[in-house]
């Protein structure tokens, strides 16, 4: 079966009689993705903006899993399998270790500067 | 169920997936208010009895035994209060995101060999992981109600719980190492026979790690000694202290539910699930194949022994609370990161080892029961199992009892 | 026991409108909506617990969609890492912010502004990237895969028993995932030692007095003399008199 062009599957992105494809997975993302960027680059909040990373990294992990799933996968198309999965965990996994290491950088900063928020973290400008 | 519905009464396949989502959604539901309604009554006999008083003896007649119905209309009858300063979207939500916490985690909870809401690949993994989301609530809770007496409560609770995953996670592991699965019905499966099959009793390290969860379960349902949250000695009544009303009986429906769920699990984890100490239905001679009626009396027996079991987890929960003293926060975090970590992992280990040394057990030949292996390829090389379901959600949601 | 549910057989339930509902799809599309608009929430709330709240809703549908994809492992392990991480996050946006001056933290209009610019561009170039590959778009073939977690946990030590070789057992070694397995195990060990170094009590600037009077030498050198030494310089100390 021929892919319907491109503005009709758009349309029929929202359509719950249809199953659903690798794309739709893949909008979702973007939109967390995007989401993330905008959080990171808006917030004055330290926290705000480790909230936006992980938002990015949580966009890129939907694609992942999208990509390594049989059960999205259009008939006869090969997916990424267990690779995907794989990828995505080892995301997980870092993003808990980097959200450690900015928290307590964080933590640090409040403790010298008695705030969070990232517009004061100006000490080396010259 | 879906078949049964589909098949049997021939109801077209929608309204048959959606009215077993229904059936199974509201079964649980009533396990949940319906468990939390027995077991505050029970609460009051066992803590009057502990107290050598008798707690509540009129309302329904002997017993008392409508004394938690009246609480109720009580409490529905309450005035529904905010504090000024609170965070109202966040206050409102809070009670919410506890009890939803606790309702998910039995999605995965099997009562009785294929009852349960949804059979998962990885269901002992969901439990914790689920059951770990209901400290948002408290969080959300003490932060929302604009006193400090709740901060405090939820801060405490934020950081018991927390650090009480590691051992319980180490503790959970142990069962699904030694079944080779995380499905919740195939480790249960593998207890079943006598009541020396059951994890407990499987070597001295499992025996000994099974304290350790019991310890690791009542401090992540914050029972006391682990109470910390809502100290009422110290901050007036922690977490909830604003509370009022039907939000209020939220927490506690969330907090006895997930009493019965810890208890739950340790008995499909440890103590053989739904097979009882003594093979009732194998000594009978029923089994899956005989009759029509064989495999709901084997279901139904099995219900009685998990329900029965897990009741008794929580009436000795009862017993803690009304026999020991609360502990400090300090001596909280002790506990769990002085003890109760190290000997998990030393367990863990040793539990490892004996079944790399001993795999059959003590007595050579006494074989266990294979259970349902589901991952057929471990069993030899080439033989991969018929593909056996898989979980997501839009198919099979209620498969309780066929 | 598909997971689709038939269309013939629904047409012939003679509901079509609620019949031809694909249930897969309908699940998808809850848990897609709760995803976008919590994380869109998250960018537009002011309040960092509200943020987080938001955070969690969207990250816990997230792994409903990873159920839904058939990656049960994988969400199982979302709601417990990344949820719990969270609510780390959660416990520091109340303790850091607790005080009214820190509880909102708004950014200027025209960085906002800004913001949804890129951002709507950003996004419009990544649906367009994602649509743009007819494959991508075929519906779902609805091939229900086996259980994932077991081989992913095999994979993660080494041996990857999805796709045994031709002409092989399946147990033939393969090369798994070990080495990044314990990479990551090792890097995680690193962390956690790193943030507790950097998040340590640090030393206070203006010691108190009780530590000053603690690192006063003991008047006499005899040992047995030392401890009362040391509670007369303590003494001495918080009543102002000279040592």
């Amino acid at each position: 079966m021929m892919p319907p062009p491109l503005a009709l599957s758009s349309l029929l992105a929202l359509s719950v009689t249809e199953p659903v494809s690798v794309a739709h997975y893949l909008v979702v993302g973007a939109i967390l993705f995007t989401a993330g960027v905008a959080c990171m680059a808006t917030k004055r909040n330290a926290l705000g903006v480790l909230m936006g990373i992980e938002l990015v990294l949580n966009g890129a992990n939907v694609n992942f899993v999208a990509f390594a799933s049989p059960y999205l996968a259009a008939d006869g198309a090969r997916s990424l399998g267990l690779d995907g999965q794989a990828i995505a965990l080892f995301v997980i996994l870092l993003a808990a270790a980097e959200a450690a290491v900015a928290l307590a950088i964080t933590l640090n900063f409040y403790n010298n500067h008695a705030t969070v928020d990232v517009d004061r973290a100006d000490d080396l400008k010259g | 169920m879906v078949d049964f519905l589909t098949s049997t009464i021939g109801l077209s396949g929608w309204l048959a997936w959606t009215l077993a989502a229904t059936v199974s959604a509201v079964l649980i539901l009533n396990v949940i208010a319906g468990g939390a309604l027995v077991f505050i009554w029970a609460e009051r006999k066992v803590s009057a009895r502990i107290q050598d008083r008798l707690g509540p003896t009129r309302t329904g007649g002997r017993f008392g035994w409508l004394q938690s119905l009246a609480d109720g209309i009580k409490l529905l009858a309450k005035e529904d209060l905010m504090p000024e300063g609170a965070d109202g979207m966040l206050f409102r939500l809070a009670p919410y995101v506890s009890f939803c916490a606790s309702f998910c985690a039995f999605i995965a909870l099997p009562f009785a060999f294929d009852v349960v809401g949804q059979r998962l690949n990885v269901a002992v993994f969901f439990v914790v992981a689920v059951l770990g989301l209901e400290v948002f609530g408290v969080i959300l809770a003490g932060y929302a109600s604009a006193s400090k007496w709740s901060l405090f409560g939820a801060m405490r609770e934020a950081a018991q719980v927390v650090s009480y995953e590691v051992p319980l996670g180490m503790c959970v592991v142990v069962p699904v190492m030694l079944a080779g699965s995380m499905d919740m019905v195939t480790i249960a499966e593998k207890q079943a026979g006598w009541f020396w099959n059951w994890y407990v009793f499987h070597d001295p390290f499992t025996f000994v790690i099974f304290w350790v969860y019991v310890t690791c379960a009542v401090a992540s349902v914050n029972r006391a000694p682990f109470d910390l949250a809502e100290a009422e000695s110290e901050l007036v009544a922690g977490f909830h202290t604003e509370y009022s009303g039907l939000r209020w009986s939220y927490f506690f429906m969330a907090e006895y539910g997930s009493m019965f769920l810890v208890s739950a699990m340790a008995a499909v984890l440890f103590l053989g699930g739904w097979n009882g100490p003594i093979p009732v239905a194998t000594l009978l001679g029923f089994s899956e194949g005989t009759g029509d009626t064989a495999p709901y009396l084997i279901r139904l027996l099995g219900l009685a022994n998990l329900v029965g079991k897990a009741s008794l987890g929580v009436i000795i929960m009862m017993w803690i609370r009304w026999t020991l003293p609360r502990l400090r926060i300090d001596q909280v975090m002790t506990t769990c990161l002085k003890y109760c970590t190290p000997i998990a992992a030393v367990m863990f280990a040793g539990a490892m080892l004996w079944q790399i040394g001993l795999p059959g057990g003590l007595i050579p030949g006494a074989g266990r029961p294979g259970g349902e292996i589901r991952e057929g390829w471990l069993e030899g090389p080439g033989g991969r199992a018929a593909a056996p379901p898989a979980a997501d959600e839009s198919r099979d949601v209620a498969r309780v009892a066929p | 026991m598909t997971p689709t549910i038939p269309m013939a057989d629904l047409v012939a339930g003679g509901l079509l409108p609620l019949a031809a509902i694909n249930f897969h799809t309908l699940f998808f599309l809850l848990f897609a909506a709760i995803a976008c608009g919590a994380a869109v929430a998250v960018v537009a709330a002011d309040n960092v617990v509200r943020m987080a709240l938001f955070l969690v809703l969207s990250l816990a549908a997230t792994a409903g969609l990873f159920f839904l994809a058939g990656a049960e492992f994988v969400g199982a392990m979302q709601l417990m890492i990344y949820v719990g991480g969270t609510l780390v996050l959660l416990v520091f946006g109340v303790m850091l912010t607790a005080q009214a001056p820190f509880v909102t933290m708004k950014s200027a209009g025209g960085d906002r502004l800004l913001a949804g610019f890129v951002g709507v561009a950003l996004l419009a170039m990544l649906v367009l990237a994602g649509l743009s590959v007819p494959a991508w778009r075929q519906p779902a073939s609805g091939t229900v895969p086996e259980p994932t977690a077991t081989p992913l946990g095999m994979a993660l030590v080494g041996v990857r028993v999805d796709q045994p070789p031709a002409g092989q057992p399946v147990d033939a070694v393969r090369s798994g995932y070990l080495l990044p397995f314990e990479i990551v195990s090792v890097h995680l060990l690193v962390v956690l030692v790193g943030a507790a170094y950097l998040a340590r009590a640090k030393r206070r600037k203006t010691p108190r007095a009780i530590e000053v009077a603690a690192s006063v030498e003991p008047p006499e050198a005899v040992a047995e003399h030392a401890a009362i030494g040391r509670t007369r310089a303590a003494a001495s100390v918080l009543t102002g008199e000279p040592s």
